[in-house]
């Protein structure tokens, strides 16, 4: 028994949530499906029930999102999609089993994952991500380390070293890629709120006595008993920092697996986080009923994603016969402009990519160090699907995610062929790794249809 | 490292899960990832604690209750039983 809607929307972050309650005003049969146990996405984040969890902004976006009357299908894992002449087939798994539903049309506002960059000892225990940082302080009050090293590049570094400091943790040092006059951009500048915000978290960091490196990099962290040693790296400068964890992450990248899965057309854009897929003024792909919003169409941010989203649910209402006008369009291009100047920010040089070890594990799932993919490359993979075929990289656990976009780098760097040629991983199914029990659900073993054997 | 020193603000009362058969301190709204990571566990047998936090990197992979399952996406409960291990 499947359940059968007008419109589907895949994450109920700040664009899907907004896409979901726009569709239900004009009286379409919504769903919406979210890993996460509430609604908010990762910018808003939340655990319910951790004393000053949460923002504002989150808690409008839930209380709104709850009384819309969508379908909300919150703690489900949607791991595969399918096209047919009717709409898509949507493939969930919750925390009661499998629920399946179809739709006339598809929202994909999947949003954005970090970008890693490796180095020595990005591998260690007490090495994360900058986005996992955040969860840790925003949703689940943790300090991710009592003394840490805060590294890579983009406006997440300064959020998450305040953030540190705030909760009473100590930041080693901030080292941003970038240097000062990167950030005095006009189209930074837009936002004076946002400016402000950030000069606030910089004045708190000078009063913390954080030591703020611009222009350099982590080039090694080792172990040393239970410490980290991070080796800090620019400017013609070698500096040793000691710290218990470091946070390193260089910007996000949309997450594309629904809409590679689904054959849109996608084009690589480094100051949208590179791979996107491509919608139009509407916010339609080149799928028909496929539509994107917020950072999977493009990494600009959660002030521009609401408009996304309502600008998507109204492109799928008149698909669906309803009489709607298109607004929001000129909002969204400006908030965009904004979200795109701090993603410009997130830019990995390749001498950062030239610099790792050849010793470095780059595909950690499938364990492939630098040499062993540089070998085959030498021998020949041209494309991320070549390597994929040569040597199993990305076809772990993860599915590629952490480490295409710097195996990508490498390809590029070793073969001068530009991202395009290089080209993304071809979208497969499962979307995430699920238990074939589980997707399998209850059955009895013997209703299921046996095809007569084949006669002798 | 201190074991509450990583939590900011209050909690509520503690409850218990074991990670292989090892009772961990964790409070309502935890994930098991933070209640191992606030427990000073960063690393496992065939995995981290902590590196994406959102079910991306699955280097947090446990088995709860016989499940595979992220453990940054797992909420922590009194009485779970977690193991590490492929």
């Amino acid at each position: 028994m499947t359940a059968s809607y007008d419109v589907a929307v895949l994450g109920a972050g700040p664009a899907g949530a907004a896409a979901a309650i726009e569709a239900s005003s004009h009286g379409l049969r919504t769903i919406v499906f979210d890993e996460h146990i509430a609604a908010g996405g990762q910018v808003y984040r939340t655990s319910p029930r951790i004393e000053g969890n949460g923002d504002a902004d989150g808690d409008r976006l839930r209380d709104a999102f709850g009384k819309a009357g969508i379908d909300r299908r919150l703690a489900h894992r949607v791991w595969h999609i399918e096209r047919g002449d009717k709409g898509f087939g949507v493939y969930a798994l919750g925390p009661d089993g499998p629920f399946n539903a179809t739709a006339k049309t598809l929202i994909v506002a999947t949003g954005a994952q970090e970008r890693y960059v490796p180095f020595d000892g990005w591998d260690l225990p007490g090495v994360m991500g900058l986005a996992s940082a955040t969860v840790l302080l925003k949703s689940q009050r943790v300090l991710p380390g009592k003394c840490v090293v805060v590294a890579g590049a983009g406006p997440l570094l300064y959020a998450v070293a305040h953030g540190i400091v705030a909760g009473g943790g100590r930041v080693a040092a901030v080292v941003d890629a970038q240097p000062r006059h990167a950030w005095w951009r006009p189209d930074v500048l837009s936002r004076p709120d946002l400016v402000l915000r950030g000069i606030a978290w910089l004045n708190a960091l000078w009063h913390a006595g954080v030591p703020i490196f611009r222009g350099r990099v982590v080039r090694s962290v080792m172990r040393e008993g239970e410490a980290l040693r991070v080796c800090v790296v620019g400017n013609g400068r070698v500096r040793e920092i000691a710290c218990d964890t470091v946070c390193c992450g260089f910007g996000l990248m949309p997450s594309t697996d629904v809409t590679r899965l689904l054959g849109a057309t996608h084009a690589y854009e480094p100051s949208l986080g590179g791979w996107h897929v491509v919608v139009d003024d509407d916010q339609r792909t080149d799928v028909r009923g496929l539509y994107a919003a917020g950072d999977v169409a493009g990494v600009v941010g959660a002030a521009a994603a609401p408009f996304q989203g309502r600008i998507a649910a109204r492109s799928a209402a008149r698909n669906l016969g309803r009489t709607v006008d298109s607004e929001g369009k000129r909002e969204r291009d400006r908030a965009a402009r904004f979200g795109r100047a701090m993603t410009r920010l997130t830019q990995v040089d390749d001498e950062v990519i030239a610099a790792i070890p050849t010793g470095v594990t780059m595909c950690v799932c499938e364990g492939l160090n630098r040499a062993t993919l540089e070998a085959a490359i030498d021998d020949g993979c041209a494309t991320i699907n070549d390597l994929k075929s040569a040597t199993r990289c990305g076809m772990g656990a993860c599915g590629g995610r952490v480490c295409e976009d710097s195996v990508a780098r490498l390809i590029a760097l070793k073969t001068s062929r530009t991202r395009e040629e290089i080209g993304q991983a071809t979208g497969r199914s499962p979307l995430r790794p699920v238990e074939l029990d589980a997707i399998a659900g209850d059955f009895d073993y013997d209703a299921l249809p046996m095809p007569a054997p084949a006669p002798l | 490292m201190n074991e509450h020193s990583l939590r900011i603000g209050n909690r509520g009362a503690p409850i218990h899960f074991r990670f292989d058969g090892k009772p961990i301190e964790a409070f309502d709204g935890e994930t098991v990832s933070t209640a191992l990571w606030a427990s000073g566990v960063r690393a496992f047998d065939g995995g981290r604690t902590y590196f994406c936090a959102m079910g991306v990197c699955q280097q947090c992979a446990v088995w709860i209750d016989g499940t595979r399952v992220e453990a940054c996406r797992a909420v922590a409960r009194n009485g779970l039983d977690v193991r590490s291990g492929a």
